[in-house]
This record gives C-alpha cells, structure tokens and sequence, in this order.
C-alpha cells in the first residue's frame, strides 16, 4: 500500500523549499565562514532524520544518538589521521608514522583496529557498518527482551556516558579528551580549503536529501505504517502476527546509520571529532533539535537542527554570558506553546491559509493523516 | 590620520626612531598619550586586520559558561584589566584596543567555531584565550590556517610549538623539574607517590616527573602512579594505598572539582600534610578557594606565580585587579600568565612597528615584560616564557608562602630530550 504520489503537496512545497534553501539561497548569500556554520548545523539535521524515524513514528526515544554520530565521526576521523601522520609529518616522533597523540602515550605501534583506516573504501563501509552492527547489538539486546520506553533511553544514555568514558580512558588510542585533531586532507584532498568547504557543503546537502528520500520511503512504505501502529498500540501489532522487536531493530538501526553519516560530514565539516560528542548532553540536545522541529516531520528535523543551531550561534555572539539562559528560555517556550514543533506551527496555522489561498482543501495532505497526526499519549 | 603624517613615517629617520624605541621595552612601556603620532594605517596593516586609525582588535575567547567557567573567568578579568591599562597609557601603536568576547562555553568544537569567527569575520589582530589542552588543540589548526595569533595562559604539557601561539604559562618541565630538585634537596625525599587526573597533562608531567625521579635524582624512585577519571570523588582506595607505602612525597596533579574531595579526604583520613610532605602542580589559589584553606595548609605547589609574591610589579597588579573586580577575588598562577598576553602583545607589536601577524610572530621572540607581577620574563625563541620556578607552602588563609624559587629564569623547553 505504497501511496500513489511519493510526496504529498503539501510535503512537495517543503521539499522544494528546503532545496532552494540549502542549494541556491544559502550558498548565494553566505560567506564561506558563515557556510561552513550552515553545514555544520546541517550534520545534526542527518541525526534528526533518523530520531523522526525512530522516535518520531516508532516511538523509540533513544537519548543516544550520539554515540552513532560520535563512531560514525571517529571513523572519518581515523581515516584523516592516519592521512596526516605520514612518516614525513611526524619526522619529531620517537615512532614516526602514528599518530601524535599515540606517541605521546608511549605507543610504539599502530594499534591493529586502526589499520583498516588507512584504506579510503573500508573507512566507508565502516562509517555505515561500525554504528549500524553496534545498534543492531544494542538493539537486538533490547527490544528481542522487550525493554522499551524509559527504560530504553535511560539505558541508551548509559551507553552514551560508557561510550565517552571509554574514549577519554583510552586515550593513547582514541585521543583521550583531546580528541582526535589536526586533520588535514581526504584522500590527498586538503580539506581545509576556502574551495573544499564550498564543495563538502554540496556534498553534505546532497547526501541529507538523499536521507530525507530514504526516510520518507521508510515512512510510507507498509514499514512505516507498522511503526506508527507499534507506538501507538503495541501488543495488538504483536497479536497480529508481526515480530514487534525485529520493527524496531530496523528503526532503530536506520536511525543509527542516518547519524553516523551525519557524524562523519561533521568531521569533515569542522576538521576534528572529540568525545564532547558522544556523551549525555549532545545526545540530548539532539533530541532537542528534533523536538522543536517537529518529531512528525521529517522537514521539520532538518529547521529544527538549522534554526536551533542558528540561534545558539547568534545568542553566543550578541550575549556571551546570557545566551544559555536564551536558548533555554527558547525551548521552554517552544515545547509549552507548540508541543508538535515548528511543523506543528506549519501545519495548523501557515498550511490552512496556504490551502484557502489556492482554494483546494480537499486536495492531498489528508491522505497521511494516520502518519502525521500527533501521537496519543 | 593625514597625509603628512604618513610620510613622516615613511621617512628613514622616523623608522629608525620607532625601531630605537622597540629596542628599548623600557621606553615603550612610557604611557604615550599622544595619539598623533600614531604611524598611519595603510603601513602597520598590510594583511586587512581589523585596525583602524583609532582602534585596534583583538578577541577574548575563554569559557564563561559551564564546568570550565570557573577557572576561566580569572583569565578572562585579566585581560580586560591589562587591556584596560594598556589603552589608559596611549594603547598599541597609538591605537586603543577594543575587544570582542566569545564564549567557548566549556565545549571544544564551540572553541574552534568561536576562534574561526575571530580570525575570519572579526579580523582580529591577536585573541587571548583557551584554558584547558583540548580547547587549544581544537583552535590550533584554525589559528594555523587562517594566520591568526593565540596568547595562550595555562601551565600545559608541552609537545607543541605553533609560529601562531604565544604560551605565556609554563611548559611542564619548567613547572617540574625545579620543584623535584627542591623537595629532593631540602626534604631529603627518595620515594614519590604519582596521583593525576586521567588525561594528556598530568599524564605527561608524571612521565616527565618518573624520569627526572629516576634518571636525575639519587636514589630516588617511584612507589605507586595512579589516575582519576575528570571529575572522580573517591580516593578513599589511593589514600589507603599511600598509607601503606609511606612515600616520602605525594606528586598531586589532580584538577577542578576532584581536588575539593582528594583533600578533605585525605585529611579525614588522618593524614597530616604539614608532616607529609605534598607537592602538587596543579593547585592555585582558585581552587584553594573551593578546597578551603583549612584543608590544604602545609602543601607545597610548584608554580611560576603566587598572588602573595612580594614585588613592587605584584602590589600594583594585585591592586589593580582587586580594584577592578572585587577585593574578594583571588589571583592564580594562570590569571598572572593571562594578564602577560595582551602586554606581552603590545610590546611585540611595538617592536615590529606593526600588527601583521606573521611580523609580529616574528618578532616575538627576545621580548620581554618588565611589569610582570611574576617579576620579569622574555618570550623564547620556541615561542614559550623564560620564566622562575618557585614553590610555595599553603596556608589556611587560602595563600601561599613562597618557600624557593630558582635563581635564574628557566629556559622553556617543550620538547624535553630524555624526557619523551
């Protein structure tokens, strides 16, 4: 029972307008500085795809997400490293050829987790597969137990703080609290260019459509329906036959992988990864993000994450000592106001006057109303 | 700024005046009140900074907001206050400075996002920032690309050497070697008990300290070495273990909120520190202040600065800052490092008679700052301080009593041969 139109009107003109955005307006009007912000911002919107998917339709609220941005971005940042600790531009070490940080910890070798880094294709399939195989672990863990709701995300943030405890102990192979820094070219391709960053750019907003198209396919597919009856009511998907727990495996998993590709632009993006973003608080601002865009829509993730980022920024720079209190007085007013986001905003006061304006309410947007309504709870 | 005045500067006679005068930094620290005789812009701003003819800027850029906002905030005030000088005695090349502050809100990536918008958009001519490791290896390759100029304040572990920083704290053999030497000589020390918090600095300066104990002191060695995760509250295991093994000194370099814990605890435990000898690296009179004074009376920390130093350049500093930010506030090792940048700058600045960065970088080294509170230091050519060692003994009142301090500057040595 796929629909018959893969976007809805209403969901087209969102569609097209993100593109003019993100393709023609941005790029004309920013500088490179004010870009390359754009795209970092731009790498959370990949992780709110996917909680939309996972939280938004399946009712999966995982508080980790970060920890799949975090491996998916570790992985790109692995593979840079090793790229710019060529035995020629670590000549000063005791060990030439490893990493900085790995030298100062008293590593004499490569660790052998390290050595798939240095080949470009299997960095790529392990950006995918790393955090994919650790969700379908955490996932099977879980759900094949039927551990759900709280308890799920206070576990995921568990995993979350583990994760970073981890990297930060480690530190003679993953960088410790440091991160891992310095990175300089992909592929033999100097990222840190004015002339890079213009291209990762497109690159980036490429492959977020690309999500935004395989998030949508997700949603409309029978799969989808099945996620929204899951979250809605459990045990009578169960009843009728479907495995509930393999459902929201895939959810689960298809989030992760949607944050590792976002991770993994980020590191490209902002040239270095730390475990700053795999811990509690980014997990959990990234919920937030979704949560003010509209965890129904999968548009709305995308605003969420560029408008959330954007006012960070711009409150940092007007008020350096006063912008938290902004920020959070902002998500206050946000979730008590709109509880469904900013698409709840769209949908109930800009969408109405839309479709009065070209006097066709009967057309199109209803015919997802069991997907778009908001969740009873 | 007129015509005429541009070609005075031009003229040969008035460039060798102005490059007599950079030789001479007592000089140049006379407050020049006059602003017309400011060189004309087009000739000290080759490379687009922000300077005008009346104004020059520079960037602040510290964490005001979460867990690192506490030991930031005194680097923060003295900048502004040696800025504040600065511009009351004629500012940098007859130019006031205006500042732009950024929050790098405790979070390394805000810092690295925050220093690209200094360098790119604000165009600064220098930025005093950064506290902790992380926070400047995430800005390093922005400071690096984008040619920008870093006044670095914190006491950190070496390894590092960029044309774009300037590391007005030590580096960690100059905070470790002399102290060891010291404890070694005047308490007859032999066996060390090495405790840190898990991550780069104490890690290096305990590798640092294990080799000058073993290769450097007679006799001596290393009983235990252990590490903390950030933030961890229960020594109760490590105290015991020290209880047991009776080492002649605890090497502490545990830092923030941990210290509150480790030192209440070890005094509940019974151990008495004006018997037991403490040396730690890490602790100034801001985390005193969250420690209390009763708890850590009798250790010893090996620094560069202490508030109670007495110089007639540390009475004025002290004042001055008590005056500008409350008579309640403390000074640290780290907030006199933060108050060396922008002097440190304007004093380069001055000498290369221009603000362009890679000038300036040039001309940094052999600079050197009369008024420091510390006393006297000179900027190497690594890029780092010459500066004294100095150990003080901790008081209740939350001060510490200097004890020793080395007769010489110590030479900045961030790559230590030996000691890798």
């Amino acid at each position: 029972m796929i629909n018959a139109r893969f976007f809805n009107r209403s969901e087209l003109i969102g569609f097209l307008a993100l593109a003019v955005l993100l393709f023609v307006i941005l790029p004309l009007s920013l500088d490179i500085f004010r870009l390359n912000l754009v795209a970092k911002y731009l790498t959370y919107a990949f992780v709110g795809i996917g909680l939309v998917i996972c939280w938004g339709y399946g009712g999966i609220l995982s508080l980790g997400q970060g920890v799949f941005f975090g491996l998916g971005g570790y992985c790109m940042a692995m593979y840079l490293k090793l790229e710019a600790s060529s035995v020629e531009n670590t000549k000063i070490q005791s060990t030439p050829g490893i990493p900085d940080f790995m030298d100062w910890n008293q590593l004499t070798a490569l660790p052998f987790f390290w050595k798939p880094f240095h080949s470009f294709p299997l960095t790529l399939v392990a950006i995918l597969l790393v955090p994919g195989i650790f969700a379908l672990i955490i996932g099977a863990a879980m759900f094949k137990r039927r551990v759900g709701g709280v308890y799920f995300a206070i576990i995921t943030q568990a995993i979350a703080a583990i994760l970073t405890i981890l990297i930060i102990g480690q530190q003679g192979y993953t960088g410790g609290v440091n991160g891992i820094t310095d990175l300089r070219t992909l592929h033999g391709w100097d990222i840190r260019t004015d002339h890079a960053k213009f291209i990762l750019y497109f690159v980036e907003v490429v492959l977020l459509f690309a999500c935004v198209i395989a998030a949508q396919f997700i949603r409309l597919t029978k799969l989808g329906r099945i996620l929204v009856a899951m979250r809605e009511q459990e045990d009578r998907v169960r009843f009728s036959g479907y495995s509930v727990a393999n459902f929201k495996i895939f959810a689960f998993c298809a989030a992760a992988i949607f944050a590792a590709i976002g991770g993994a632009m980020f590191t490209l993006e902002v040239g270095f990864m730390s475990p700053s973003f795999v811990g509690i608080v980014p997990s959990i601002e990234m919920v937030i993000y979704t949560a003010v865009g509209g965890r129904m829509s999968i548009f709305g993730a995308v605003w969420g994450s560029l408008l959330v980022n954007f006012a960070k920024t711009s409150l940092s720079e007007s008020f350096p000592q006063l912008w938290l209190f902004g920020l959070g007085a902002l998500f206050i007013a946000v979730v008590l106001a709109f509880p469904n986001g900013l698409s709840g905003i769209w949908a109930d006061y800009v969408q109405p006057r839309v479709d009065r304006l070209f006097g066709s309410r009967k057309s199109g947007w209803n015919d997802n109303s069991v997907a778009d309504g908001a969740p009873a709870e | 700024m007129s015509d005429e005045a541009n070609k005075g500067l031009n003229s040969p006679l008035r460039r060798k005046l102005l490059m007599g005068m950079a030789a001479l930094p007592a000089i140049t620290m006379l407050p020049r009140t006059s602003f017309a005789q400011a060189p004309a812009t087009s000739v000290v701003n080759t490379t687009g900074l922000a300077v005008t003819d009346t104004e020059v800027t520079v960037g602040i850029l510290h964490s005001v907001t979460g867990t690192m906002a506490i030991s930031e905030t005194g680097s923060v005030e003295a900048e502004k206050l040696a800025i504040e000088q600065i511009n009351a005695s004629g500012g940098v090349l007859g130019r006031k400075i205006k500042f732009i502050q950024e929050d790098g809100a405790s979070d390394w990536p805000t810092f690295a996002e925050k220093a690209k918008k200094l360098l790119v958009n604000d165009k600064c001519a220098a930025v005093m920032g950064c506290w902790t490791s992380a926070s400047r290896k995430a800005v390093l390759p922005v400071f690096e690309q984008y040619n920008g100029m870093l006044y670095y304040p914190t006491f950190y572990e070496g390894l590092e050497q960029s044309k774009n920083v300037i590391y007005t704290g030590q580096e960690a053999t100059q905070q470790i070697i002399a102290g060891l030497d010291w404890v070694n000589k005047t308490k007859g020390a032999k066996t060390f008990y090495l405790l840190g918090s898990d991550y780069i600095w104490p890690r290096t300066s305990n590798k640092i300290a294990r080799k000058h104990i073993e290769g450097h002191l007679q006799g001596a060695k290393v009983v235990g070495e252990e590490y903390f995760p950030l933030g961890h509250t229960q020594f109760n295991s490590v105290i015991n273990k020290i209880k047991l093994t009776k080492p002649d000194v605890i090497y502490a370099i545990i830092v923030g909120g941990s210290n509150v814990a480790f030192y209440k605890q070890l005094k509940a435990a019974g151990i008495d520190l004006s018997k037991q000898t403490l040396l730690t690296i890490s602790v100034t009179e801001d985390e005193i202040d969250g420690i209390g004074g009763e708890n850590i009376a009798g250790a010893f920390a090996c620094m560069k600065y202490f508030q109670s130093l007495d110089n007639a350049n540390n009475k004025a500093f002290v004042s001055a800052f008590k005056k500008m930010w409350g008579e309640k506030t403390v000074i640290g090792d780290v907030t006199q490092a933060a108050y060396l940048g922008p002097w440190l700058w304007k004093l380069t600045v001055e000498k290369a008679g221009s603000f362009d960065i890679d000038k300036v970088a040039a001309a940094s080294p052999g600079v050197e700052f009369k008024g420091a509170p510390e006393g006297y230091v000179r900027i190497h050519e690594n890029h780092h301080l010459w500066s004294k060692t100095r150990v003080g003994k901790a008081k209740a009142d939350g001060q510490y009593e200097l004890v020793y301090e080395t007769a010489d500057l110590v030479e900045p040595d961030p790559f230590p041969k030996g000691y890798q």
